[in-house]
């Protein structure tokens, strides 16, 4: 019974991370500019991945091969949001401006 | 079904034509050298796509192999193997030349070589 | 099902490398170039091929992204864009293509086992290694003893593109003043004002250098191999001189040292076979190096693999260094 049980759950587990991989497909062509969708892609990746590789240990039980998994799911949890941020901050210092929408005026009126 | 069982082939014409594509008809030696690197690609596609057997694994074998069990040829993954290292290898060479030729002529355009050349 | 993600597979190669041909911008170019050879890997490991996937991730997608960065920073980005089209490399490019399309229907589907080229000798590796070497991984045994002589040829190859590219970068064009590396290196090191690139740049590169010592020293029983391993450590003393400046990558790596390595690993490889030669067998035949002929093939196979890991490492870190370090004219 517990076979069948993690193995709905990893199944479950491998769909939403699917469905979180889309999303942030989907987020990288609709956003407008860059840092939006950095922000897309990087947040919904790290998260689909997770999910997945979770769903994938899930599946094989207590062999090496999830070790191998968890090592990986720490390297990548090590590694992706750091690469996100490398490139906003690249782009940002070689002078891509993100596109803003109506600011609202500064508030007259403070006293200092 | 023979589109499903030929695929990998025309992939590979289409990599190889756009390779070829690269290095005769543009004239930066960078893009000429990347133009090669899709090519040497395109090789490796084919080999590999040579040495799948269906139902088979890799040619690893764990254990005492069964006399059922098919593998994946291996003869043309040690061909590639080395070979992917040597095109690197000598790609580096291409970008040091590349390099040299900008420092002497001032820039990597095969027209603008040729004006220099021609010039003096 | 596989089948249908090796068709998505490839026709994401084909739009990569169409797109990278397409780029003006040098610097996009070469990117595209990183994410065709990744998905080339990907391709390799869907159609069972293991060692080559691993190989060509590490060296297309890293090491070759590196070194093309490390040329365009000193020839420039931009590429002329000529007007007009020259139809003769068109015409010839179209009739080359027209005569592999008829050729590819006389081909074998993909994964037939009836296919010419699983018939003569692929069968006797597959049924020999158990019995003559003993390793799991068959694709290093043909490596580096069914095929040694080959693996020979080849690391010579690898040696002398590293040496050609010493030569060729040791003219300086004459007098002219360089910007030299010291003082741009001087005003910011490396990537110093990314502390967090910093930080975990510097935790991953022993974690990669460990893992290169375990592929090629593992690479008996998994796939891997002395190739694989010397595109992955040198990766990793690539990734400290992005980190903290090439000069400083030059200092810990110094190219007088790297070079003689480099002579050690191609001489370490042929002086087993002299060995072998000495001790009564044929050249590069492991069989006479212990009294036991399948622990001489252990022997023999482990050598050879760390002088092949060897030269490739020195040589590709020697081109880095040599690259990252010359100075702009």
């Amino acid at each position: 019974m517990m076979g069948t049980i993690f193995d709905w759950l990893s199944g479950l587990l491998l769909v939403a991370g699917g469905f979180f991989v889309l999303v942030g497909g989907v987020g990288v062509i609709r956003m407008p500019d860059l840092y939006t969708r950095i922000h897309a892609a990087s947040v919904t990746e790290t998260l689909g991945t997770m999910l997945i590789l979770t769903g994938l240990m899930l599946h094989s039980g207590w062999e090496l091969a999830t070790f191998k998994l968890l090592a990986i799911l720490v390297f990548l949890l090590f590694t992706g949001p750091v690469s996100s941020y490398a490139l906003g901050n690249t782009a940002l210092l070689g002078g891509l401006k993100p596109e803003l929408g109506e600011q609202d005026p500064p508030k007259e009126g403070r006293e200092s | 079904m023979t589109l499903l069982g030929l695929y990998n082939y025309w992939i590979f014409i289409l990599l190889l034509i756009v390779g070829l594509y690269a290095v005769l008809v543009k004239g930066n030696y960078v893009k000429r050298m990347i133009g090669l690197g899709i090519f040497q690609s395109a090789v490796f596609l084919l080999y590999i796509t040579m040495d799948k057997v269906e139902g088979g694994t890799g040619p690893i074998m764990q254990g005492v192999p069964e006399p059922g069990q098919l593998y994946a040829n291996p003869i043309p993954q040690v061909l590639i193997l080395t070979a992917i290292v040597v095109g690197i290898a000598v790609t580096a060479l291409g970008l040091a030349l590349a390099i040299r030729i900008r420092e002497e002529y001032g820039s990597i355009e095969e027209s603008d070589i040729r004006r220099l050349d021609h010039e003096s | 099902m596989i089948a249908l993600i090796g068709l998505i597979t490839l026709t994401l190669v084909a739009v990569a490398a169409i797109a990278t041909v397409m780029a003006t911008n040098l610097f996009v170019a070469s990117m595209w170039f990183g994410i065709f050879s990744l998905l080339m890997a990907s391709n390799f490991f869907i159609l069972d091929a293991a060692d080559v996937a691993l190989t060509e991730a590490a060296v297309g997608a890293g090491v070759s992204t590196v070194l093309f960065m490390g040329a365009l920073a000193l020839t420039g980005e931009k590429e002329a864009i000529r007007s007009r089209v020259s139809w003769f490399p068109m015409a010839v490019l179209g009739v080359l293509a027209l005569a592999l399309f008829v050729a590819t229907f006389q081909q074998p589907m993909l994964g037939d086992p009836m296919a010419p080229v699983h018939q003569h000798v692929a069968p006797w590796y597959l049924e020999q290694t158990p019995k003559l070497i003993n390793i799991p991984n068959v694709v290093t045994a043909i490596l580096a003893s069914f095929r040694g002589y080959d693996t020979l040829g080849e690391v010579i190859v690898i040696f002398t593109a590293g040496i050609g590219v010493l030569s060729v970068l040791s003219f300086k064009p004459k007098g002219r003043q360089s910007v030299s590396s010291e003082a741009l290196a001087a005003k910011v090191r490396g990537v110093q004002h990314h502390s967090i690139l910093r930080v975990v740049g510097k935790l991953v590169i022993p974690l990669l250098m460990l893992f290169a010592l375990v592929v090629q020293f593992h690479g008996k029983y998994t796939p891997g191999g002395g190739f694989s391993a010397g595109a992955l450590f040198a990766a990793a003393v690539m990734l400290y001189g992005i980190l903290e400046g090439a000069d400083r990558s030059a200092k810990a790596m110094p190219e007088k040292v790297m070079l003689r390595l480099a002579v050690f690993g191609a001489t370490l490889y042929t002086s087993v076979g002299l060995v072998c030669m000495l001790l009564g067998g044929a050249f590069l035949d492991y069989n006479v190096l212990w009294p036991d002929p399948v622990v001489g093939q252990y022997f023999g196979i482990l050598l050879v693999e760390f002088g092949v890991g060897l030269t490739v490492t020195t040589v590709l870190v020697m081109v880095f260094n040599a690259f990252a370090n010359r100075p702009t004219y």
